[in-house]
C-alpha cells in the first residue's frame, strides 16, 4: 500500500526523514506530523503562469503542484471559486483594498473542504482504499460523503453528536454511513486514530491528511493568479485544526521560489471563536505550545480545541508579524450579517467568525486601510441557518391587494398616515381619476 | 487496582506487539518511569532530548485530556484506562 513518485514524497518536518508515498501521517520516530515535500526544481518550467492558464478552470490547473499520482483522471470541477472586491464591506470596517475569497460556492458542497477531499481521495484510490472516512465538523463529512459517492468508494463518517442537523442532512443524503459520537470533535478525532489502526480505511484526515491537507494549497494559488500574479499584503483566515492557513503560506513561497509571483512577505492573521481560540491565545501569549480548550461555542466547525497543527500555525502567524483574534458568538452572528448586507455572500458561522475578526483587526489598527487584504471566507451559510434562528420574524401574509401592500409597507417603515400620490405618481400612473 | 494503559499500533513496535497492560503507578511520571524499565525503546521515542515527553504525544484518562486534569498531578484512580496517541490535526481548517 504504497507508490513511489519521484515529484513528491512524505517527509518529516521535525527531523527531515522521508518515507515515499503511503497512507501515514505521523513520523514514526519522532512522532511529528508529516507532510509532502516536492522537488520544485523538477517542476520549474511546468508550473508556469501560461501553462496554468492554459488549464482547466478549476484546482487541477495546478496539479503540478499537487501530491496527485500518475495516471488520474480528475474529473470534478472543484475550486477556482470567486475572488470579489468587497467595497462595501470595505467601507464599514474602514478597508479601502479589501477582498473576498468566496469559498462558500465551492463545488461540489459548499466549503474549501472539496478542495482537500478531491486529493486525498485520489491517493485513497491509488492505496487501494475500498471505505473511506473522516472525524468532522460537518464540511468535511458533506464533501467526503459526496465525491466518494461520485467514485464509487464507500464512506464512513464520524461526527459529533451535536451537529447542525443541516450538516447531518447533507452527508447522509450521498448514502454515507454516518455515525454521531457522543462527545466534542476532539473526542471523534481520537477515536479516528484508534479505528485507522484497527481497519484497513482510509481516513482523509488521519492516515492520509498529509495528501489531504495539500489541497488547501490551492486557496493561496488561486488568490496569486486572481490577483493579477501578486501577493496580497495580508491574508485573513479561520483556524480551526490550523493546516489552511499555513497551506496557504506554502503555496506563496513555492509560487514566490519558482518565479511566479513577486517576491513579497505576507502577514498572515488567524481567526477563532473565543469559546474555541488555543491558537489565537496561543498567538497573543507569545507561547510556543497550545493549551487545550473545552469548546463552546456556535461555529462548530472551527471547534477543535486541541489544534495539532496549532503551535506550527502561530509560530508561523508571528514571524510574518500578522496577529490572531477572537470573538464572542454574538460578533460571530454579526459577522455573518455584516457580510451578508454588504456583499451578498451568505457565509456559515465560520465565515461570521473570519468577517468580525477582520473588522476588529481594521478598527485595532493592525491592518492599515489602503493595504491589500484578501479575507478567506470558507463555508456557506445555509448549512449553518440554525445559527440564526429567532433573528428574522416570519411577518404576516398579505392580501394580494395594491392597497394592503401599500398599508403593509407603511406599517413596516413605521409611518401611520397615508401616502398621498407622490409612490404612485413616480410609478407613472396617472392621478387623475 | 492497577490502570490500564493503551498503545496505538505506532508504538507496539516497542512491546513485542503488546498494545496494552496494566499499570500500578500512581500517576503520569510514575507511569512513564515504568515504561522506561519495561519499554526503554519506547520510553525512548516518546520523550525528547530533554527527557520530557514530546509535544506531539496525547495522554488521555478515560476520555479526558489529562491536561485538563492537572496533567503530571493528576492521581490515577482504580480502573483508569490511559491512552498515548500521537496528535493528528483535524477537523475544518
Amino acid at each position: 500500500m504504497q507508490y513511489s513518485c519521484s515529484r513528491y514524497e512524505l517527509k518529516c518536518n521535525e527531523c527531515g526523514k522521508r518515507f515515499g508515498n503511503q497512507p501515514l501521517s505521523a513520523c514514526p520516530d519522532c512522532l511529528a506530523p508529516l507532510e509532502i515535500a516536492y522537488d520544485l526544481e523538477a517542476v520549474r518550467g511546468i508550473f508556469t503562469r501560461e501553462n496554468i492558464a492554459a488549464g482547466p478552470a478549476n484546482i487541477w490547473r495546478y496539479a503540478a503542484l499537487l501530491p496527485i499520482p500518475e495516471g488520474f483522471q480528475p474529473d470534478l470541477p472543484v475550486g477556482f471559486t470567486p475572488l470579489v472586491r468587497a467595497k462595501n464591506l470595505g467601507k464599514r470596517i474602514g478597508a479601502s483594498n479589501l477582498y473576498i475569497k468566496n469559498d462558500a460556492v465551492c463545488f461540489p458542497t459548499l466549503s474549501f473542504k472539496d478542495r482537500v477531499v478531491s486529493v486525498a481521495l485520489a491517493n485513497a484510490q491509488k492505496f487501494g482504499f475500498t471505505t473511506v472516512g473522516c472525524s468532522s465538523t460537518g464540511n468535511l463529512a458533506n464533501s467526503v460523503a459526496a465525491q466518494a459517492a461520485r467514485l464509487g468508494i464507500k464512506a464512513c463518517i464520524l461526527v459529533p453528536a451535536d451537529l447542525e442537523p443541516a450538516k447531518i442532512l447533507n452527508t447522509l443524503v450521498y448514502g454515507a454511513r454516518l455515525v454521531r459520537i457522543d462527545g466534542n470533535y476532539d473526542h471523534v478525532n481520537r477515536l479516528c486514530t484508534i479505528i485507522a489502526d484497527e481497519y484497513n480505511w482510509g481516513f482523509v484526515n488521519v492516515n492520509l491528511r498529509p495528501y489531504y491537507a495539500e489541497g488547501s494549497k490551492t486557496v493561496g494559488y488561486e488568490i496569486a493568479e486572481q490577483l493579477g500574479w501578486r501577493l496580497p499584503d495580508n491574508v485573513v483566515v479561520p483556524m480551526a485544526g490550523g493546516s489552511l492557513i499555513r497551506k496557504i503560506r506554502k503555496a506563496f513561497n513555492e509560487l514566490i521560489y519558482l518565479g511566479l509571483v513577486e517576491d513579497k512577505s505576507v502577514r498572515f492573521f488567524g481567526a477563532q471563536a473565543t469559546g474555541c481560540s488555543p491558537i489565537s491565545v496561543a498567538v497573543k501569549d507569545g507561547a510556543d505550545d497550545i493549551v487545550p480548550q473545552r469548546p463552546n461555542t456556535i461555529a462548530r466547525s472551527l471547534a477543535i480545541g486541541n489544534p495539532a497543527d496549532g503551535p506550527a500555525a502561530a509560530k508561523m502567524i508571528r514571524s510574518t508579524g500578522g496577529w490572531a483574534e477572537d470573538v464572542s458568538d454574538v460578533e460571530v452572528i454579526a459577522g455573518i450579517q455584516e457580510l451578508a448586507e454588504t456583499e451578498g455572500i451568505f457565509t456559515e458561522t465560520a465565515g461570521g467568525v473570519t468577517t468580525a475578526v477582520t473588522a476588529r483587526l481594521y478598527a485595532d489598527g493592525r491592518i492599515s486601510p489602503d493595504q491589500t487584504t484578501v479575507v478567506c471566507i470558507t463555508g456557506n451559510g445555509l448549512k449553518t441557518t440554525d445559527a440564526l434562528a429567532g433573528r428574522y420574524q416570519q411577518q404576516r401574509a398579505v392580501r394580494p391587494r395594491l392597497a394592503d401592500f401599500d398599508t403593509y409597507l407603511r406599517e413596516l417603515d413605521g409611518t401611520t398616515e397615508p401616502n398621498s400620490e407622490p409612490e404612485l405618481a413616480t410609478a407613472g400612473v396617472s392621478n387623475a381619476h | 487496582m492497577p490502570i490500564k494503559v493503551m498503545l496505538p499500533a505506532a508504538f507496539t513496535r516497542h512491546t513485542d506487539g503488546l498494545k496494552q497492560f496494566d499499570s500500578a503507578a500512581a500517576n503520569l511520571p510514575g507511569l512513564l518511569a515504568q515504561i522506561d524499565q519495561s519499554f526503554p525503546a519506547l520510553g525512548t521515542q516518546i520523550k525528547g532530548e530533554d527527557g520530557k515527553l514530546r509535544r506531539f504525544i496525547n495522554i488521555y484518562v478515560n476520555d479526558e485530556d489529562i491536561r485538563f486534569l492537572g496533567g503530571e498531578a493528576y492521581t490515577f484512580q482504580d480502573g483508569d484506562e490511559i491512552m498515548l496517541i500521537p496528535s493528528i490535526a483535524g477537523g475544518k481548517v
